[in-house]
């Protein structure tokens, strides 16, 4: 009884002292081997009496089931202790920068664009797209500036050839879309135009936003009321203040330039109107009926106040540490 | 547009600060593109008369002054400056004046001697960027006057941007007829009397072209004396205006138009001969103009001419040799009206733009031709002297002002806002517009509104309403969101977003850059190989001459400005048009193209630095078009490596290119290692394949490994292609998966690895079932001199 008793308390300590798998499969066999203690104990079994035998059989193999439960708990220790150590040895500098490819990125006036074109969707408005070499007839006349008109000479143009420029401004883009499209009409029209003036504060070639919405029942105020939300949305500034001032565009009439309040003073941010009879009477479309508003504006200058570029040259340039700032 | 504002104010004087009269008009649409000071803030300046000069006992450069300002005693005053002399009036600043730059002048000892003031330059007043001593001032200055006072520095320089549309607002009375609408002031009313003829003499005048020039007014003012000096008010009105003062009788001229916005023009009558004629000139007449400038004539061209030549472009500029001088004693003057449409891109083309040409174009009032004539006559007079003969006038059809017919319901219409039909009165008013009102045959209250003569942009409705507009204040009308009825957009799921690609093509680390759609006519040339390129007629420098037939050249530009900052790694792309010529007008197709330059990753740990190559940048290419699939065709490009070029193909249509740089432009361009550049169609790109679900197939697919030696010139498409066109049973997917030269195989040849996915939609196939697919795979290859590796 008290020979049981000792053989668990010694297998128990011996198991525990043990570190390596190998030497606990050793130890193991001291108890429960071919020769092991416990099995030599199981074998005199067969000494005692047939009565005393199955209590003594029931009390050594409770041992063996003791000694059994110390071996399996260790192994399992050591398992455990052996994917630790595997673990410690495989961790990371998880401070290490990852590798791979970098990422590139958006030209800012496309960032801006995408902006601009994102609001305005938003309001249901359509993109269009046209030419860049465009005929003069889309330029000027069907936009209701006949040739030699002096506001011609407002536009500082690219010839081609003499029925061809580079378009001067995205409204020829209306003419287009109005020719191919009934009204009800909502586009907006972003890309490069060109004009023959470049220094500090122009260059040849920039990027405007055209702007329609022909129907039923738009007005002046409404046109108000959409560029000024739009502006607010574009810089996220509820209070900011847009300000329309009677101008002359030759497709519109009333005619206004917009001009936004910023920083104290009013900056100039394009041009914008009710669409001319005429030009709606080029694309047959009944002035009497429907109305419109177009308004373009000049998407440098938006990206230049909302970035804080100050300097219009530097989008042209493609200095990589100008660029990687907008990614 | 500029003059003054103290001449403005003669003819109206609203109730309004300067700052408020320019806000006034720039929110009317007459823009004030400049308003400045003619002289900075300083006070108690007065004109004063040097009386005697004394040498400064202590000082050699100094002189004690006595000077009268006027007052009963002279002033003692320490002068510095040379030009300092007994009788000059020059400007005084007495003690406690305020001159720029807050220098306060206190009474002060100059080297033991008081001084009560400073004679004063006009550098000193803010008057002038340089100067070289005192200012001295006329002789007849009258002396303790204000120095302000009596050169009129309290006022300001406008200048207005007109638009082409408000040529009535291109002289002062149309500018005050202007404010006086705006403000409701009375505007000064101008009496301008008739000049009966004391001489009997005029020239006959013809108009040959009576359309362009509808009217013409002409008379005779002999004795004149054109040597008297202009007086100081107009000269400084004009100089004010920004315009010099020539002579007596050309600054009359000038001084009208910038009063009535009517162009004029003076002739030495000594030198004409004959009769004036107005007509379209003879092919290869020529003139000599006031501006030095010979022109060479054609029968486009209108011109004013007298029996022997030529003696002016009609409504332009003089010639010279018939202009006034100080010597001329006898003066034909000329006022007429010449119409917009006959003047249009006339001065442009001699690459002129005049005062007068300005004027014309826009259009002049014709109503007040005669007037005008009659303004400068009574100046002429009363300056020079003379006696006039009578005007003649040769009068055509003049610009008819056809009635508008305004509707209120309209005005609500276009403006979002309601205005009664007194106030829509009160405003057309305002502005001079006459107008009667009428029920129509809705029963809406009307007006007929009469545009006045010197309105040339008033022709419809939509001009009224904008009239209108501008008067209530377009501050005054709200902004409002428009009530329209409510869509969704179409969206084509078949058609790729730009912006979708350009988020492709920026997660492979490429940076989008904008470059001039217009390059060097060199580089097209022989970069892009583009024999034809689309020229501009007028471009803005020598090497931005020609429209981009590829992108190409801007990246390289690009490139080569990044590497010269010392960036050892740049990959660029840009989105834009490229241009050509076409059978009918001009091809423009819009592009996305790259380059790649420098290590394929970004400097890093773990991995070992290659440069990007071909395949690299391929597999870019293919990520654009995913999951389409495009092929790639060798190919030469004169920008390109003739061995590492590829043409790419979508369907059977070429629709794009790339390679590595020629090491010829690598090397010219200094660049050390090669660049790899890609350019493919937008629109190819765009496209897209809605899914459509397939079943997925219940058995397992089965890999069969083929790896073949072939010669290094059979390409791996002409291979794919082979297999594929054996239609070889269950064969799903074709792919290579490895390229083995060097120890094994043999110099020529490489090895090829492809791997086989075989599928059937029923059952997982048997060796036995796919055995004939393979061999037919195996023939196919062989039809390229292939072997099978064992």
């Amino acid at each position: 009884m008290h020979e049981l008793q000792n053989i668990l308390e010694q297998a128990q300590q011996q198991f525990a002292a043990m570190n390596d798998e190998a030497e606990l499969e050793q130890a193991k066999a001291k108890y429960l081997g071919k020769e092991g203690s416990l099995t030599q104990l199981l074998k005199g079994l067969g000494k005692l009496s047939a009565e005393e035998r199955p209590a003594a059989g029931a009390r050594i193999n409770q041992v063996k089931q003791g000694i059994e439960a110390a071996l399996q708990q260790r192994r399992d220790a050591l398992a455990q202790q052996k994917l630790a150590q595997k673990l410690a040895a495989e961790s990371l500098d998880v401070t290490l920068p990852g590798r791979g490819l970098g990422m590139g990125g958006l030209h800012p006036v496309t960032r801006t664009l995408q902006r601009i074109e994102q609001l305005f969707h938003s309001l249901g408005f359509a993109t269009a797209n046209g030419p860049e070499i465009e005929h003069d007839f889309y330029n000027f006349t069907a936009l209701n500036i006949p040739e030699n008109h002096p506001a011609r000479a407002m536009h500082d143009t690219f010839y081609i050839d003499p029925q061809h420029v580079l378009r001067t401004h995205t409204s020829p883009v209306q003419v287009h879309y109005m020719e191919e499209n009934a009204p009800p009409l909502k586009i907006i029209s972003p890309g490069r135009v060109y004009r023959v003036d470049s220094d500090a504060t122009h260059s040849p070639m920039f990027h405007q936003v055209e702007g329609l919405w022909v129907d039923e029942d738009i007005s002046f105020a409404n046109l108000k009321g959409v560029v000024q939300d739009f502006l607010q949305r574009f810089f996220e500034q509820d209070d900011l203040q847009v300000r329309f001032r009677p101008s002359f565009f030759p497709f519109t009439e009333p005619s206004a330039e917009m001009d936004m309040s910023w920083k104290g003073g009013w900056l100039e941010i394009g041009g914008c109107g009710m669409v001319h009879p005429n030009v709606l009477k080029h694309v047959n479309i009944d002035s009497e009926k429907y109305l419109g508003f177009a308004f373009g504006l000049g998407v440098e200058r938006l990206a230049m106040l909302r970035y804080g570029v100050n300097d219009l040259r530097l989008f042209y340039e493609s200095d990589l540490r100008f660029l990687k700032q907008f990614n | 547009m500029k003059f003054s504002e103290n001449w403005l104010r003669t003819w109206v004087n609203p109730d309004l600060s300067s700052a408020e009269l320019g806000h006034l008009l720039t929110m009317a649409g007459l823009e004030v593109e400049e308003q400045t000071a003619v002289a900075p803030a300083f006070n108690n300046v007065v004109v004063a008369q040097v009386l005697e000069i004394v040498k400064h006992p202590n000082a050699d450069r100094l002189n004690v002054c006595q000077v009268n300002v006027g007052e009963a005693q002279p002033l003692t005053i320490v002068c510095g400056a040379s030009n300092v002399a007994v009788g000059i009036k020059v400007p005084c600043a007495r003690i406690g004046a305020v001159l720029p730059g807050n220098f306060v002048i206190k009474q002060a000892k100059v080297r033991s001697i008081e001084s009560f003031g400073m004679l004063c330059s006009d550098k000193e007043l803010g008057l002038a960027e340089d100067s070289s001593g005192l200012w001295i001032l006329p002789d007849d200055a009258p002396v303790g006057t204000s120095i302000r006072e009596y050169l009129e520095l309290d006022d300001q320089l406008f200048t207005l941007k007109l638009t082409p549309n408000r040529s009535d607002c291109s002289g002062m009375v149309g500018i005050a007829r202007e404010v006086a609408a705006l403000t409701g002031s009375q505007m000064m009313a101008q009496a301008i009397p008739e000049h009966s003829a004391t001489i009997p003499d005029t020239l006959a005048v013809t108009v040959a072209d009576a359309a362009a020039c509808p009217l013409y007014c002409g008379r005779v003012i002999r004795g004149v004396n054109a040597a008297v000096p202009t007086p100081t008010w107009m000269v400084r009105r004009l100089e004010r205006s920004g315009l010099r003062s020539i002579n007596a009788v050309v600054d009359v001229t000038n001084y009208v138009m910038w009063e009535m916005g009517q162009p004029m023009h003076a002739f030495d009558l000594a030198t004409l001969s004959g009769n004036i004629a107005v007509r379209r000139a003879h092919a290869g007449e020529t003139l000599t103009l006031l501006n030095e400038q010979t022109v060479t004539l054609d029968a486009q061209t209108l011109v004013i001419a007298d029996d022997a030549r030529v003696l002016a472009l009609a409504g332009i500029m003089g010639g010279q040799g018939s202009g006034v001088e100080t010597t001329s004693q006898d003066l034909f003057l000329e006022c007429a009206f010449f119409h917009p449409d006959a003047m249009a891109g006339q001065a442009r083309r001699f690459g002129l733009a005049t005062d007068s040409s300005f004027r014309f174009e826009r259009g002049v009032d014709f109503a007040a031709t005669s007037r005008a004539m009659e303004r400068a006559t009574q100046l002429i007079l009363e300056i020079c002297g003379g006696q006039v003969g009578e005007i003649r006038t040769v009068q055509g059809e003049l610009p008819t002002r056809a009635p508008i017919t305004l509707r209120p319901s309209r005005v609500k219409r276009v403006l979002g806002i309601t205005l009664e039909a007194a106030q829509i009165a009160d405003l057309f008013q305002r502005l001079q517009l006459a107008f009667t009102t009428e029920s129509n045959a809705t029963g809406e209250l009307v007006f007929n509104v009469q545009p006045p003569s010197f309105r040339f942009d008033l022709s419809i409705e939509a001009d009224l309403i904008e009239e209108l507009a501008r008067l209530y204040g377009y501050d005054n009308i709200p902004a409002l969101p428009p009530h329209a009825a409510l869509t969704i957009l179409p969206q084509s799921e078949s058609q790729r977003a730009l912006a979708s690609l350009q988020h492709t093509i920026v997660t492979r680390d490429y940076q989008e850059i904008v470059s001039y759609a217009f390059v060097d006519e060199a580089a097209e040339r022989t970069l892009c190989g583009n024999a034809n390129p689309v020229a501009l007629q007028n471009p803005i420098a020598s090497n931005l001459a020609v429209m981009r037939s590829s992108l190409l050249s801007g990246l390289v530009e690009a490139l080569r400005f990044n590497l010269n900052r010392k960036q050892a790694r740049v990959r660029l792309f840009e989105v834009g048009a490229c241009f050509a010529h076409a059978d009918t007008g001009y091809a423009q197709t819009q592009r996305l193209s790259g380059i790649a330059y420098g290590t394929v990753q970004p400097e890093q740990w773990g991995s070992a630095a290659r440069n990007v190559d071909f395949y690299d940048v391929k597999a870019d290419v293919e990520a654009l078009f995913a999951p389409q699939s495009v092929r790639f065709v060798a190919a030469t490009h004169p920008a390109l490596h003739p061995g590492r070029c590829a043409q790419i193909y979508c369907g059977d249509r070429v629709i794009g290119i790339m390679g590595e740089l020629h090491p010829q432009w690598q090397q010219e361009y200094g660049m050390p290692l090669a660049a790899v550049w890609f350019e493919v169609e937008l629109g190819a790109l765009s496209s897209q394949t809605v899914p459509s679900m397939t079943e997925i197939a219940k058995s397992l697919p089965v890999r069969r490994d083929l790896a073949v030696l072939v010669d290094d010139s059979v390409s791996v498409q002409a291979l794919l292609d082979a297999m594929q066109q054996a239609n070889a049973p269950f064969v799903q997917t074709l792919n290579l998966f490895d390229v083995y030269r060097g120890k094994g195989v043999e110099q020529g040849k490489k090895s090829l690895a492809f791997r086989v996915l075989l599928q059937d939609t029923q059952k997982t196939l048997t060796d036995l079932e796919i055995e004939p697919s393979i061999v037919l795979l195996v023939q196919a290859m062989q039809q390229h001199g292939a072997q099978l590796r064992m």
